[in-house]
């Protein structure tokens, strides 16, 4: 009976997603018929602007929202597992805005001199600014023994990033610096087939990787003596685990700038939808998860207030930060 | 011998950050032995038992298990014959009780550690011999200390090892289920020549299930051999550095402070009857003597813990003009005399003229 509930869960994921992506090609500031879309995408001749909006801007955005949903869904799942602590996620651990703030000095650096960055420039670029911020955690968390100290020191480390970045951003003299200014707060905006092509490589690739790590992760979950008698490698586990979710939240930041939330808010939805926290059923169900999540959450930022575009983190933290506040209080119950 | 162990140290220091913090520890236990750690709390019980399953490296010496050295082995290896109950809180997150048991599985799954038929048929069994099927389907945080502490016991057993390490695995849980959790270990290591290291409080259930016992006092294992060995008279006392109550190693009898001074009852009693009337006088902080009791008498043990003074005779043996004196110059100093006896058997007439002779006294 279980399973069963385990197939309905991921039927109702799947459905999402993809009814997400329709509308989300679908609807903006010009609105597309569905059959319109299926025709452009059959390879159909359709009206020329509708094609091109659907196939240069609306379905390479939403492909991006879906993926970097996931592997931001999917990152937050494995840093929560890392600390043991359900509200562990890169954006408040500071790891999101450690990536954009070496992403931005690379992008500034890199148009003072009119070199254009290539995707996975950015992609190792923020991968380096988020171990760093991640080594600032880990350190934190040697010294620090309660896990709230942990989070706020992570929140500290965001801020600081944050306000470098928006130091560099603001006296960075360019015409691209508009660009740069909405990727600092987070946004879907300007990706490209190549983007796409090259972030669903990383993205999937890591999710592969992490997927083959269900077995050691629930090892983990059994807390780390426990995990060690069963055979585990424990050192070696914790370099992957870090490697990997480092890799999936760099990825984001460096086509999306850093998003909120998700990776708190998901992996707690998708644990209460499936009813467990087996990784083998939850690291597929975090990346739909993730990526339904973010399809709607872009899908809100371009049409609430359409044309003005709201930047994704506004709208994530809106539905994200009440889900954190309800974990935070359902535990603090459950200490009694 | 130590060929035959499936467990032994050699030169073992532990301790933590480089600064040992028992030394030179030499232990032993073949296939089917049960070993207890006793001492004092925060003696390093704990930290041999990490040091042991390989949580904690040794600062020197090695431990060796099946013959091999165990820091040498693999991690899978190690897990499928070592096995562990330890005190860390578990807090795993929505998990039954059934999916907890069945991480002990482990060691045995495929690459997604997907459980096969013959591994359900395991943790069934396993659950079935900790008693605990009924929590099979209940969430793991939602179920008590007791029961928490049985399905960890299951989890461990279906791991299938040669030896079990569990660290004060009965501190949580109530006379029913202490006795019930180490019968569970007994019959293990009796039928699948299961071999147990652990640590324990309780002294009595120490010395009565244990094949051998390892004492750890300051620095190093102080005692290790069998109960009979460890359990002389007042080494309980020394080991725990007791200064209140006292304990008595052959029956486990655990008694308070004895109530100081000059007698003011006298308990004249035996055959068990007296030990309640002892105690209540205890509580009520007035001093007694008592008498006369043989040696071998049931109330003998608390009246040497609690009494003022105990006029005894040796077991066996008929009471002597000397002991009649000493009780009846007792009974003129007390206030108050207590009989606690209805019936003493063929000795009894001496008892008889005791009571006769504070009857005489008007007490």
């Amino acid at each position: 009976m279980k399973r069963s509930r385990y197939g309905t869960a991921y039927v109702i994921l799947v459905l999402l997603v993809l009814a997400l992506l329709a509308v989300n090609v679908c609807a903006g500031s010009v609105s597309i018929p569905f059959s319109e879309v299926m025709k452009i995408l059959g390879g159909n001749q359709a009206d020329a602007v509708f094609t091109d909006i659907v196939l240069q801007i609306r379905f390479p955005r939403a492909l991006a929202a879906a993926i970097l949903g996931g592997g931001l869904a999917l990152s937050g799942y494995l840093l929560q597992t890392f600390f043991h602590n359900p509200i562990a996620g890169p954006f408040i651990l500071g790891i999101s805005s450690g990536a954009k703030l070496v992403v931005a000095l690379v992008m500034v650096a890199a148009l003072g001199r009119a070199v254009q960055v290539s995707s996975l420039a950015m992609i190792l670029a923020a991968f380096a600014g988020a171990m760093i911020a991640m080594g600032f955690v880990l350190v934190m968390s040697r010294v620090m023994e309660q896990m709230s100290m942990l989070i706020v020191s992570g929140v500290m480390i965001g801020y600081i990033c944050t306000a470098i970045t928006d130091f560099i951003v603001t006296f960075a003299d360019d015409a691209e610096i508009v660009n740069l200014h909405n990727w600092s707060k987070g946004s879907f905006s300007g990706i490209s087939w190549d983007n796409v092509l090259v972030m669903s490589a990383v993205i999937f690739l890591t999710t592969f990787c992490v997927f083959l790590m269900s077995k050691p992760i629930s090892a983990y979950q059994m807390g780390e003596s426990y995990a060690r008698n069963m055979g585990l490698n424990v050192q070696l586990f914790r370099v992957v685990l870090v490697l990997l979710s480092s890799i999936l939240s760099a990825c984001v930041t460096a086509f999306a700038g850093p998003v909120s939330f998700v990776g708190i808010a998901v992996p707690h939805l998708v644990k209460s939808l499936f009813g467990t926290a087996k990784p083998i059923w939850m690291i597929p169900g975090c990346f739909l998860g993730g990526a339904a999540f973010c399809l709607l959450c872009d899908l809100l930022a371009r049409v609430l207030f359409a044309p003005t575009e709201l930047s994704i983190s506004t709208v994530t933290a809106i539905f994200g930060a009440p889900v954190v506040i309800f974990i935070m209080i359902r535990r603090k119950k459950e200490r009694g | 011998m130590s060929e035959m162990n499936y467990l032994y140290t050699e030169g073992l220091s532990v301790g933590y950050h480089g600064v040992p913090l028992i030394r030179n520890i030499a232990l032993g236990l073949k296939r089917g032995e049960i070993l207890t750690l006793i001492g004092p709390n925060g003696a390093g019980k704990t930290t041999i038992l990490k040091s042991l399953i390989r949580q904690l490296a040794p600062l020197e010496g090695a431990v060796f298990l099946d013959g091999r050295e165990i820091h040498s082995m693999g991690g899978k290896e190690l897990s499928r014959k070592l096995s562990v109950v330890l005190t860390d809180r578990v807090r795993p997150e929505l998990m039954t009780c059934g999916d907890v048991v069945a991480t002990g599985r482990y060691p045995y799954t495929g690459r997604f550690g997907v459980l096969t038929e013959e591994d359900r048929r395991i943790v069934h069994e396993a659950m079935e011999l900790v008693h605990i099927q009924e929590l099979s389907e209940r969430d793991f945080l939602q179920t008590s200390d007791g029961q928490k502490q049985r399905v960890m016991l299951a989890r461990a057993i279906c791991q299938e090892p040669d030896l079990i390490v569990l660290d004060e695995p009965t501190s949580f849980l109530d006379m029913k289920y202490k006795l019930e959790f180490l019968s569970i270990i007994q019959n293990m290591s009796r039928t699948r020549n299961l071999s147990v290291i652990m640590s324990l409080h309780e002294l009595d259930l120490a010395g009565r299930i244990s094949d051998k016992i390892a004492c750890v006092k300051g620095d190093r294992i102080d005692r290790f051999g069998t109960p009979e060995e460890i359990f002389s008279e007042g080494y309980v006392q020394e080991l725990y550095r007791m200064t209140v109550g006292s304990y008595d190693e052959r029956t486990g009898n655990l008694e308070l402070d004895a109530v100081k001074g000059e007698p003011e009852v006298f308990v004249l009693s035996g055959n068990g009857s007296g030990t309640a009337v002892y105690r209540r006088l205890q509580r009520e902080g007035r001093a007694f003597a008592a008498g006369i009791l043989w040696e071998n008498d049931l109330d003998y043990p608390s009246a040497k813990a609690l009494a003022a003074e105990v006029v005894s005779v040796k077991p066996f043996c008929r009471i002597a003009e000397r002991e009649m004196e000493r009780a009846k110059e007792l009974i003129e100093q007390c206030r108050q005399v207590i009989c606690t006896m209805d019936n003493a058997g063929e000795f009894y007439q001496e008892l008889q003229e005791l009571i006769e002779y504070a009857k005489r006294q008007g007490k």
